[in-house]
């Protein structure tokens, strides 16, 4: 997989430490690192992207050679250091691995930290496979050293998720770490920032001319007609072209883009200089494209650039073969790779849903029983329990980023007080950037139910610890620190933790709740089904059962399933989490054995 | 030469791990591959694609359309969903066995899996098709489905290598308690390809 490649990459290269949070499809490099860890190197699963950024620039501002991991989204939460740390700079090699997530496959939006990269002004890498993100981040720390700056590391989904065969080299760079030396440069203030920006704005130009020269920066092929590319989207190119049968030697001089910030400037100008026309094909953002129509302004050069914004490559969304090979069909005067139209019959559609067993639908069941009748809205934020917005739950209103759902809650409820506002968030988001919302809405006197979704793991990456779980990804046994006494600490008045598979006990506490006057809390506990053994399987009794099919309507369980006029309970998918039990008013369903 | 295998299933099925089988014991016999999955927010439940790519000069790590040599569908509809990367005159090897999402259930609509067999049955010349349900009972589990019908796969001959290789392989990478279960499966996979519908 890409992301053990670049963790394998990273620990060649004599990485000492690795923070993250995880976020696909970036979560299994820092996994890789603690799994092939030699014993010598540090690694944390950090509280949020904010926080691992400084916990790396710090033990990089001593020598040692660090990495952060995290998504595209992510880099938002950690933007501010990285911001200022682009001006203050590292000793250590210093590596920001985001990963990108065109498509989005699994984010909620397709930004291109390509863009970060120019924004704060810092060299990027962008590998096309596996195997080269392998010898790249070996690169990026060589890079970074150098001119004591971090580096942007930034791979997409497709080399991230891809699998290849590499040749791993089992020795590693020794790094001896100097120590932190005292010295005001490690200070920001506005006199010093303004000395760095001239010095960083005239690095720029430097790198440009010196990644002309990297050797994943090339041009390949001959002729006047040109594709320039960079990413995965190199392959698909590669691919495309052997496809349609054009001789990349002959037909085209293909550039190939490792560095899109600095970007290298000689390089590009001479492969602009010898053809008269080029098709970019890159993911995200016209990044590479703005890039040649700035040189071909600057140097009155007069070739014709296609890409995004002439709209011969698709704005949004992955690229893949067959897209790019109708482009370049088009391009290079080649015939369409003819594709077979089938007539089919409907497919099925399969929306991912929470898991059978899920504690979130029944959290969500108990909070929607409860506000039945009543005016209520129900802010929800990043995880599974995104998913409850699903039919027949309907119970996440809003979804905006890591930690949104508190405070989107108390802007709801200053313009609509009449409603009860419910904020639901999970026990990872909670450290992650929740608890300064509830903060907030204590010290505002706003009045919202903050539902804490504790099912004692990270579960939509992967099952990660977080602070609540009491492990570390050094395999030490921490506190726990709980949500109920942060919440109670902060002045939440108000609090109940229950398991909400007690049922009427999980809507008595709804209730309460949504009627306390100020900020309350509801914490339900109940760990997730794939940390936790299951239960007794259950069935339906076909004597008791008069196919009502409540069951099916209320709390769309993947494992009740419709078998032709009869409901039956798949037993493969079956958890043994009663909640069936609880909503069948006939009694018709029960437990069959022991626990699976 | 590039064999191109895409793997097609529901989320929990272990198309993943099939994809990882396939791959090992390529790998094995010295071939190149590349492989990729669409995971992420597929959830139990959801959709899974695992495209298997084996032998040089294979750039991107997704099969294009009409490129598979071999599909094996772990669920009819999903077999039906990937026809269109099947080659012409690939191989599609299905379980008859359907997976009912959720929204089929909530909905009025009623998904057969006899429908999109049939439909597989107009279009694929070189369809192999498997009775689940069957496999399921002799092999004791739903569990080693995959591994069953990696068994019809190998033996059917179209990955460049046969069954004795996967075993290999199975023995190489699976825990002690599992190995058993699906050495089994592997045999009532190629027993079933031999005696199948093709």
């Amino acid at each position: 997989m890409g992301n053990q490649a670049i963790a394998l990459g990273a620990i060649r290269a004599g990485v000492g430490v690795v923070t993250g949070y995880p976020g696909t499809p970036s979560t299994e490099i820092l996994e890789s690192v603690a799994e092939h860890n030699p014993g010598h190197i540090y690694v944390e699963w950090s509280v949020n992207e904010k926080s691992a950024l400084e916990v790396a620039a710090g033990a990089a501002y001593t020598g040692q050679r660090t990495m952060v991991t995290m998504k595209q989204v992510g880099l938002n939460v950690a933007s501010d250091p990285l911001m200022s740390l682009a001006y203050i700079g590292v000793k250590g090699g210093m590596v920001v691995v985001v990963a990108d997530d065109p498509g989005p496959i699994s984010s909620q939006t397709e930004q291109d930290t390509r863009h970060f990269a120019a924004f704060a002004k810092l060299p990027i890498f962008d590998p096309t496979s596996p195997e080269e993100a392998y010898e790249m981040i070996g690169d990026a720390f060589e890079y970074s050293e150098k001119y004591g700056t971090p580096v942007l590391f930034r791979p997409t989904t497709r080399v991230c998720h891809g699998r290849a065969s590499i040749e791993t080299d089992a020795s590693i760079a020794i790094v001896k770490p100097e120590g932190f030396i005292k010295d005001p440069k490690w200070t920001i203030f506005p006199r010093l920032s303004y000395a760095n920006h001239l010095k960083l704005e005239a690095r720029t130009p430097v790198l440009a001319e010196e990644f002309s020269t990297y050797r994943f920066n090339e041009v390949e092929g001959s002729g006047r007609r040109g594709i320039a590319t960079g990413g995965v989207s190199y392959a698909y190119t590669k691919e495309a072209l052997a496809r349609l049968d054009a001789d990349s030697e002959a037909d085209c001089r293909l550039l190939k883009i490792a560095t899109p910030h600095p970007f290298p400037e000689p390089l590009a100008l001479e492969f602009l200089q010898s053809v008269d026309e080029v098709l970019v094909v890159e993911e995200l953002d016209p990044v590479i494209e703005k890039e040649l129509i700035q040189l071909c302004g600057k140097y009155h050069l007069p070739v014709q650039i296609y890409g995004k914004l002439t709209s011969h490559i698709q704005q949004a969304g992955e690229n893949t073969v067959e897209s790019v090979a109708k482009a370049l069909a088009a391009y290079l005067d080649k015939p369409a790779p003819q594709v077979t139209a089938f007539d089919l019959p409907p497919l099925p559609i399969r929306p991912p849903v929470l898991c059978a067993g899920c504690p979130h639908r029944a959290s969500f069941y108990a909070v929607k029983q409860a506000m039945k009748g009543k005016k209520a809205v129900f802010s929800g934020d990043i995880g599974c329990y995104t998913l409850g917005n699903a039919k027949p739950l309907e119970m996440v209103d809003t979804c905006l980023c890591m930690g949104a759902g508190i405070t989107i809650a108390q802007g709801l409820q200053r313009a609509e007080p009449d409603a009860i506002h419910f904020a639901f968030v999970g026990d990872s988001t909670f450290f992650h950037t929740g608890i300064p919302g509830v903060v907030n809405a204590v010290y505002n006197e706003t009045r919202i139910v903050v539902v804490v979704l504790d099912n004692a793991t990270t579960a939509m990456t992967g099952f990660q610890p977080h602070p609540g779980t009491g492990s570390t990804m050094m395999g030490n046994i921490s506190a726990k620190i709980s949500i109920e006494a942060v919440l109670r600490a902060i002045g939440v008045k108000q609090i109940e933790t229950i398991d909400p598979f007690d049922q009427p006990g999980a809507i008595a506490a709804a209730s309460r709740a949504a009627a306390f006057d100020g900020v309350s809390a509801i914490i339900y506990k109940a760990p997730c089904i794939a940390v936790a053994p299951p239960g007794p399987m259950h069935v339906v009794d076909p004597d008791l059962c008069t196919n009502c099919k409540r069951c099916i309507r209320e709390i769309g369980c993947p494992a009740i399933v419709k078998d032709g006029d009869k409901v039956r309970i798949d037993p493969a998918l079956c958890y043994g989490c009663t909640l069936c039990v609880d909503i069948c008013p006939f009694g018709a369903i029960h437990a069959v054995g022991g626990a699976k | 030469m590039i064999i191109n295998c895409l793997l097609a299933g529901v989320g929990g099925q272990g198309t993943v791990l099939a994809s990882k089988l396939i791959a090992q014991t390529a790998l094995q016999q010295g071939l190149q591959v590349r492989t990729s999955e669409t995971i992420g927010m597929s959830q139990r439940g959801g959709c899974v694609a695992s495209h298997v790519r084996l032998g040089d000069k294979v750039y991107s790590p997704l099969i294009p359309l009409a490129g598979a040599d071999l599909v094996i569908g772990f669920e009819p509809a999903e077999a039906l969903r990937y026809l269109p990367y099947l080659k012409p005159d690939g191989v599609m090897i299905v379980s008859t066995t359907a997976i009912k999402p959720v929204s089929d259930s909530l909905a009025k609509t009623d998904y057969r899996g006899e429908d999109m067999l049939e439909a597989l049955r107009a279009h694929v010349q070189r369809l192999v098709v498997l009775d689940g349900n069957a496999i399921i009972t002799a092999c004791g589990s739903p569990k080693v489905l995959n591994t069953a019908l990696l068994g019809a796969a190998a033996e059917a001959g179209v990955l460049g290598f046969g069954p004795a290789a996967l075993e290999e392989t199975l023995r190489a990478m699976l825990p002690a308690k599992y190995l058993t279960m699906n050495l089994n499966a592997l045999h009532v996979g190629a027993l079933a390809y031999r005696e199948g519908e093709h």
